[in-house]
Order: structure tokens, then sequence, then C-alpha cells
């Protein structure tokens, strides 16, 4: 089946040799990373977490979204989605990739990654984060594969494969879980010290990964016949719609908590993010414009005339995507170090390499679900011709 | 399917390519090293031994610097029991270099030669030098 | 006023012998001083309470720092170049590079939670020093995947620079940055610098996250920290376990203060005030 992925027209061929070619710049940022040590980011003594383990939170949520289609299809038998799920979880695939590659780049002493191996922690949830992650990497791998090649051949997907396909319900949000449990259990970080994290992440997560999935299926649409039930595509926009709600809303617990509560740690940084805090408010405006973004999808995706409309659909879902990416991909993670435990603000801006090596990690994760997306592409076109 | 041939061709020029410094320099073997044990703290000595005997130093001296620096560092025991049951004093830089305080021509010598470079170096400086 | 230096030394040795096992320095420098009576410990005599004994282990080292001392800057000063030069510490220019074992900085900082618009300008204006705490229950070992931060039995909390792998998350969870990183070499500014290292002890290396040891090096080898060497009037080191340490006498004797006590993770650094 993989040899698939070898042919295609010259744009495709384009497009991966584009993907590859940002792959390369980014490596060599990423060469000269390893060569000068992390200094070379915006990372500082009191920012010690920036863009790379931001949007490694940000796709885990993105790769744990595919059981919103995984739940209805073999849980409730709503067979609109049989021929989309494996889209879903290729998207899962890839991301959980990026996951992986954002860790390493992240980690200051990569040739000793496999110390976490070779000295297993149990009471670290950083432990459980990679067999988390490395977990639902292999199922997505064994379910995505066999339900496609078992489409390609006519057959019912194999037996074996179903206890993989239950198991990786409780996995995905075990995924989500642990992450939000990295920064829910830390002492002395406000932002992140919440009971609501996990619940706040898991809502986030089943807004943004199906929102890219619409994003992806309309697209596959223009470039290729395979066609999808436009209801399956409206049953997934209001599984976003809904998801962003319940997110919306237990940020709007965060606030309530803290401002009416007025103890000032819980207030300080939300206010960094949203208002500025002494003066500091590099991340005002991108914060309002997430929170902005948020409710204008929201909105659009309420409205039944407007979601029915692929321009508007476009406009909703990339509207959540682009909220959440913010929100989770950047303001968690450096709103979590604002104040430092000195009660005094250090500001963080990303470098031009870090911001390359994020690219090229975003590249390698759209060339994983190119070829995977081909693959799927190939076989759906097959089964609509037979 | 495919070209296999042409495949395993291309496979194997690739790693010819990629090893190539590896098999270029087979048989231009350099001379064998003769890491030097003159030192003072060394002459002293009535009888020249380290802390096990030398062949064993030479082949295992990794993974005992690797156990006795766990046991200095995280058991937080630093005297060593040697083979012989005489105590050793476990330190890289206070105990191994005083009497090799030739890191030049003793460490360095081997380690160049089997083209090794053992992070030690990363962080424990020669107490010999007080200079980096 | 600094512990003594036999208290000191059975201290240490009680930290080799009763919570580390086998043989410690200690045997080295003073053999026989600890002897069994010592290191049954001095918990079954209790401290009063209705004659309860204390629980817990028989060494839990700490340290007491004479904040009024240090109106005298000079001390300060001087605490710090000592632990600079016995532990190699760079200087950096950049305060996002910076790499601080101990340091100065004042009350509104050291205590945030506590904050007292009214507090006496004395205490106000005093240069606090701040160091790793060496938590009894230390987030920062909580969540190291590899444990290369852990606490030794002697309440120590140790980094194994061997070991870490660099993810910062000690960083994230320790509630007192009290953590830094090598972002760069650190070899960098101490070759510009030219300055003299001390052979003893090694430098680190890019990629890993240091802290304050409380010289567990020295200890191991019977001497005191370099900051109690250094201004032993200032920096009150001793077990917390024994009722009848040094460090226990002043802590009954003068008031103290700890730094985040909300977050229960039990700091071993006393600041009297
Ligand atoms: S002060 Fe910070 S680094 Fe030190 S033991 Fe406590 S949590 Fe860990
Ligand atoms: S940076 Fe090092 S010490 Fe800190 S948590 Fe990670 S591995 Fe542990």
């Amino acid at each position: 089946m993989i040899e698939r992925a070898l042919k295609g027209s010259p744009k495709y061929w384009g497009w991966v040799f584009f993907l590859l070619a940002v792959i390369s710049v980014g490596f060599m940022c990423y060469l000269y990373q390893l060569k000068n040590g992390l200094g070379i980011t915006g990372m500082s003594r009191d920012i010690s977490w920036g863009v790379y383990i931001a949007q490694f939170t940000y796709f885990v949520g993105v790769a744990a979204g595919a059981v919103m289609l995984v739940i209805p299809k073999y849980l409730h038998h709503y067979q609109k989605y049989a021929k989309i799920v494996v889209f879903g979880e290729f998207i899962a695939i890839a991301a959980v990739t990026m996951c992986l590659l954002f860790i390493i780049v992240d980690i200051g002493q990569p040739m000793r990654m496999l110390n976490v191996l070779l000295h297993p922690t149990p009471h670290s949830m950083l432990f459980y984060d990679m067999i988390v992650l490395n977990g639902y990497l292999a199922i997505n791998i064994i379910v995505g594969y066999n339900t496609l090649l078992a489409d390609k051949k006519g057959l019912p997907c194999p037996g074996w494969v179903k206890p993989f396909i239950y198991l990786s319900i409780p996995w995905a949000i075990s995924i989500h879980t642990v992450t939000a449990f990295l920064y829910a259990g830390v002492p002395g970080r406000h932002l992140w010290l919440t009971a609501v994290m996990a619940p706040r992440f898991l809502a986030s997560a089943f807004a943004a990964g199906p929102s890219l999935l619409i994003m992806l299926l309309l697209f596959v649409q223009k470039v290729s016949k395979f066609r999808v039930d436009p209801e399956a595509i409206q049953s997934v926009a209001k599984t976003v719609c809904y998801a962003m709600i319940v997110n919306v809303f237990l940020m709007f617990m965060e606030f309530f908590t803290a401002y009416y509560s007025h103890i000032p740690g819980h207030i300080a940084p939300l206010e960094y993010l949203f208002f500025g805090l002494h003066g500091h408010d590099s991340l005002v405006g991108f914060m309002r414009f997430s929170m902005l973004a948020g409710f204008v999808g929201i909105g659009i995706l309420l409205v039944p005339a407007l979601r029915r409309q692929n321009g508007w659909l476009i406009a909703g879902v990339a509207s959540v995507f682009i909220a959440t990416l913010i929100d989770k991909g950047v303001g968690l993670v450096i709103g979590g170090f604002i104040p430092n435990p000195f009660e005094t603000i250090t500001e963080y801006s990303a470098t031009m390499p870090e911001i390359m090596i994020a690219i090229s990690i975003w590249a390698v994760g759209a060339l994983v679900l190119t070829i995977l997306y081909k693959l799927a592409l190939s076989v759906r076109e097959e089964q609509q011709i037979a | 399917m495919y070209d296999t041939g042409k495949v395993i061709t291309g496979l194997v020029i690739f790693v010819g390519i990629f090893t190539f410094a590896f098999w270029y320099t087979t048989g231009t073997a350099a001379p064998r090293p003769e890491p030097k044990l003159d030192t003072p703290e060394i002459q002293k000595m009535a009888k020249k031994q380290c802390i096990e005997d030398t062949q064993f130093m030479i082949t295992t001296h990794m993974q005992l610097l690797n156990k006795l620096r766990d046991q200095a560092l995280r058991d937080g025991n630093r005297w060593y029991v040697n083979s012989k049951g005489e105590k050793v004093w476990i330190s890289l830089q206070n105990t191994c270099l005083k009497c090799h305080s030739n890191k030049k021509d003793f460490c360095d010598k081997c380690h160049n030669y089997a083209g090794v470079d053992p992070y030690c170096w990363d962080c424990h400086i020669d107490p010999n030098r007080s200079e980096l | 006023m600094s512990m003594d230096r036999r208290e000191f030394l059975k201290a240490a040795g009680l930290s080799a012998v009763a919570g580390l096992g086998a043989k410690g320095a200690f045997d080295l420098f003073m053999p026989g001083d600890v002897d069994a009576s010592e290191h049954e410990g001095h918990s079954e005599h209790g401290e009063g309470h209705g004659g309860v004994a204390e629980a817990g282990p028989k060494v839990r080292l700490a340290m007491a720092i004479d904040v009024l001392q240090l109106k005298d800057h000079s001390k300060v000063d001087k605490i710090r170049a000592a632990c600079d030069n016995a532990h190699n510490i760079p200087h950096w220019d950049s305060k996002d590079d910076e790499i601080k074992w101990i340091w100065e900085d004042e009350y509104e900082h050291v205590f945030p939670d506590t904050h007292n618009e009214y507090l006496a300008d004395e205490v106000r204006e005093l240069p606090f020093l701040l160091m790793c705490n060496h938590c009894d229950d230390p987030p920062c070992a909580r969540v190291c995947p590899v444990e290369a931060t852990f606490k030794r039995p002697d309440g120590i909390v140790a980094q194994d620079y061997h070991r870490c792998i660099g993810c910062r998350f000690c960083m994230a969870a320790c509630p007192y940055g009290s953590r830094s990183f090598n972002w760069f070499d650190p070899r960098i500014p101490l070759k510009a610098e030219g300055r003299k290292l001390n052979p003893r002890f090694p430098t680190r290396m890019r990629g890993v996250v240091e802290k304050c040891n409380f010289c567990v090096e020295r200890l191991a080898e019977g001497k005191k920290p370099a900051c109690v060497e250094a201004c032993p009037d200032v920096m009150i080191f001793g077990n917390l376990a024994d009722p009848n340490s040094n460090i226990r006498k002043v802590l009954r004797e003068r008031v103290s203060l700890r730094r985040k006590l909300e977050l229960g993770t039990k700091p071993s650094v006393f600041y009297l005030v």
C-alpha cells in the first residue's frame, strides 16, 4: 500500500519538495541550536519553557481530537463517519509525531533521552506522558493502517484490530489528561494550579482536532475524486462548536475564580495575558484576538444557515483552530511563568531560529499527513469507482 | 513491483558514501599509543598499581567509573573498597587525576587514538591546570 | 554563633553514617567521633510536647541565615564570592542566561505572598540571601523524569549532572526560582573572565540544570559549606533533626521566616530577623 505515496501529480511532488525544503532549513537551525545550546532561543531563567513546549501541548490536543470520530463510529455505529474516521486517525499520527519532535528539540541533552527509559521514574508525570504518547502513536498506526488495508481489499476490519480501536478511546483521553497534569500538578504557578486544567485541555482538544479535520476534508475534496457525505461534516462541525463552548465556559470559570476572590496570585497571570501587568503586555493583542476568534467561531458554527455554506464553515473552524492555537499553544505556557516566583516580570519572545525549528516541525507533520492522506485517498477513490 | 535492483544499488552507494570516513582510514592505522605513567605521584609509589589491576583498568575503567560515580554522587558513599579490600576515596579530579596528573599523555592519548570523546571532560577539569 | 567544629562534624558524620549507609568521609577526618550513642540520635528525648519523640530522619541538614548581619553588605559579597569560586559558577552578562546558586533580593521579592506595605524600613531594605531551600518535600525532585534531582536521606536535594536530560520540568516545578539552566556552555564566560577555577570541583556542561547543593562535596570531606566558612556569623548550618544542635538553638531563640510555607514544600532554609 505504501508505494501509492510515490505516485502523484507534479503538484503533489511540488508540495512534498516544498515541505522537504522547509524541513531542511529547520534542520540546519536545529544543528545550530545543538552546537550552541538552547540559549539561541528566547527562553530564559525565568521563562524556561517556550514555544516548543507550548506547541507540544497544543498538538497533543489535536491528536486526542480524533476520538471525537472514533466514539460515534465505533461505540454508536454512526455509519456516516465510516469513511472519514481514518482521516482523523491519520491526523493523530502526524500530531503525535510533531509532539515527540517538539520534545526532542526542547531538551538540553537530547543524546540522553533514553535515560527516561533507563531510569523509569513513576512519580514523574513526564514519564507517563512518554508512555501514553508513544502508545497512542502505536495504536493509531495499527488501527489506521489495518482498517484502511481492509477497506482496500473490500473486507471487514479484522477482529484483532477491534480491541485496539476501543483502547484508543480512553487512551486519547489519557494523553491529554496526563499532559494537563504536567502543569496542573506543580505548586506555585498560579495559572496552572487549577483542577479544570485537564477538562479544559480536553474541551479545547475536541474543538481543535476536529476543526483541522474539517478543513482538510474540504480541501481533499477539491484535489481528489473522494466525496464526503456533507452530513458527516456537519456533525463534526457541531462537535467543534459544542467543545469550543465548553472550552470558553471553563475559561470563564478561571476568570471568575480569580477576579471574584481577588487573590492577587490568581489574578496576576490573567491580568498579564489579557490586560497587561505593570506595563508588560506583549501577549495582550494575541490573547484578545484569540478570545475574539473563539467567539466568532462559535457564532458561525452555531447558526445552521452559516455552517452549511462551505465558505462560512471554513471561516468558523479556522477561527476555532487559531483561537485554541494561541490560547494553548502560546498563552498557557508563557502565562504560567509570569510573574516569576519573585513576582517580577520577564517577558518572552521567540527568536528566528526557534521559530524556524517550530515551523519545520509543522512541515514534518504536514509531510507525514500528506503521505498518509495520499494513501487513504487512493483507497477511497478506488472504492468509489467500484 | 519496482526496480528492486536499482533500489539496492542506490542503497549500497548511499551506505558506501555514508561510511566513507570509516573505511577510508582502515589500513592507515596510527601506531598503538603508549599512555605515560611517569608522573611524580606514580614514581613515589612502591608498587605501581592502580585501584584495580592494570588489565582490568584498561578494559573496564569506563564501567568502573560509571559505577563509582553513581555510588559517590547518588548513594553518597565516597569510599570504594577494591578487590583487595583497600579503601579508595572516590573522586575523578582529586583521586584519579592526582596520580595521573598527565591527562594529555594518559587519558587523551588513548581516547584520541580510539576516536572517543568521553563527556567527562565537558565538566570535569584537569586539576593540574587552573584555567580552561 | 555558627555551629562549632565538633557539632558540625557530628552532622556531617551522621549524614554519612545514619543517612547514607556505609562508611562516610567522616572516618577519615575524625575517626570514632560518631559513636553508637550519637547515631541512635537524640530523637528519643523528643522536645517536650508531652514526651512525644520526634518522628522522621535522624539527619536533616538546614541553614539559618542571620539577615540582620547582612546590613554590612560586604558580607553578602563575601558569601557570594565564596560560593562562586567553590563551584566554578560562571558570570553571564545577560539576566536571561544567569546561573545563580546564592544571591540577594529584597523582602518584597523573597516573600511575595506575605507582602506587607507597612513593613519596617529596616527589614524592607535588608539584603535577603536566596538559595535552594532543600525542601523536605521537594516538587523539583517529584517531577524529574530521570531522578537527576533527588532528595538524599540527610535532606540535601542533590543534582546529578550526568543524568539530567535538560527538560527543565524541575524549573517549572520549583516555586522558589532556585534553579538555573545552562543555556550555553558555561565554560565560555569562565574562559573569557580568565577565572582561576577551583580544581577540586567540576564545571557544568551546556544543557543541564544546576542549583545550590549545600556543598555536598565539601561535607563529604568533613568541611563546612563554603558560605558558612566565609561568614560563620551569618550562615548557621546544622542538623534540624537534633534538638540540641546550634541551628535548633538559634531557631528557638530568634524569630525566623521561611519562604512560601503555604505550598507545603517545607523549606530547610530559615531567615532570622
Ligand atoms: S527550593 Fe526549589 S530546587 Fe530547591 S529543593 Fe525546593 S523545589 Fe527543589
Ligand atoms: S532538567 Fe534535569 S533535573 Fe530538571 S527535571 Fe529535567 S532531567 Fe530532571
